[in-house]
């Protein structure tokens, strides 16, 4: 069975960077796939892939990392323009994050207008 | 702000003269090619080799520098850079995925330790390099998170960045997929294990350098 928690971002809008990583690598940790509404910051993506090479062990072997922007696959400068107005006010509310345990999801494969979730199959 | 700083006295100085010791970054994902080309650039140059490649992931763990890498145009300018080979980003490394390819459990397990170091590594020395050649394979889905995670941390820190679609020498290399995947930036194919286009490589390093 596959556990999908989705976090609205609400809940990690007032979190510091280290907390919002924090928030999503626990769930990560519990072997849940995190569906969380927008996006973090380009720095804190990066961080959150230097955190989770920190948290390696015998249990946890890392992640799988998928954002959906809809800023990238706008079809034109109104429509960037649009979205680049909208972050301003409303923080990266736009998009989707999905992250998930690698001991669950094999691959996230991505291409602008669709997106494959490939799990494992649980070892018996 | 801090980056901003940085990149104004940057510029300042390098507009007022020719750049000088700069630090050119080797980026991408594991297996993408990075150290053939940091290879192909040291054998071009230097005479010597800057380190091992293997076709298991992870062979490069450490960030290797090569200080005063001069490259010489045809016209006689000259280009002096530090190069800097990164180990390969990732966002997992299972000790296993490495006994698969006959390496024993202790070994494998070292790898993968410090594959995590290696992986740290690299994205602390975001804040050091001045100038990003993003290593991908050009064989491969160009759309994986790294890659996008990889190029939106250097235009968020103002890096200026080419794009090389390594391994064009295969047929499944796809360099317009590439493109496609990333249009806002240049995109060369080119192959570090034969040196298709190096030339032009080499050529495009001068004007990143003075970007």
């Amino acid at each position: 069975m596959v556990t999908i928690q989705f976090v609205p971002y609400t809940e990690i809008e007032n979190l510091s960077g280290l907390g919002r990583i924090r928030k999503l690598l626990n769930i990560a940790k519990m072997n849940k796939i995190v569906l969380l509404q927008g996006r973090l910051r380009k720095e804190e993506e990066a961080e959150l892939i230097k955190t989770t090479m920190e948290e390696i062990d015998k249990k946890f072997k890392g992640i799988e990392l998928a954002v959906i922007n809809p800023s990238q696959t706008a079809k034109d400068d109104l429509q960037k323009f649009k979205y680049g107005f909208l972050n301003m006010f409303f923080g990266e509310t736009q998009g989707l994050t999905i992250i998930g345990p690698s001991s669950i999801v094999k691959n996230i494969k991505k291409d602008p207008n669709k997106i494959e979730l490939l799990t494992k199959e649980a070892k018996r | 702000m801090l980056n901003k700083i940085k990149q104004f006295l940057k510029s300042f100085f390098t507009d007022w003269g020719p750049r000088q010791n700069f630090k050119l970054g080797l980026y991408g994902p594991p297996n993408s090619g990075k150290t053939t080309l940091a290879n192909k650039i040291c054998i071009d140059w230097l005479g010597e080799e800057m380190g091992k490649v293997s076709p298991i992931p992870h062979e490069t763990r450490e960030v290797n520098v090569k200080e005063k890498v001069t490259i010489k145009a045809k016209d006689g300018r000259e280009l002096i850079f530090n190069l800097i080979d990164t180990p390969g980003i990732a966002t997992k490394i299972d000790y296993e995925d490495f006994m698969k390819s006959g390496m024993p459990a202790t070994k494998a397990k070292k790898r993968a330790r410090e594959a995590t170091k290696g992986v740290i590594e690299s994205i602390k020395w975001l804040d050091e390099v001045d100038t990003v050649l993003v290593v991908l394979d050009g064989t491969q889905d160009p759309y994986s998170q790294v890659n996008v995670t990889i190029i939106g941390n250097l235009q968020a820190r103002n890096i200026p960045v080419l794009i090389c679609a390594n391994k064009a020498d295969l047929k499944k290399c796809k360099v317009k997929k590439v493109q496609s995947a990333f249009p806002q930036y240049e995109v060369m194919g080119i192959s570090a294990k034969y040196g298709k286009n190096i030339e032009k490589l080499y050529e495009k390093l001068f004007e990143l350098a003075r970007k």
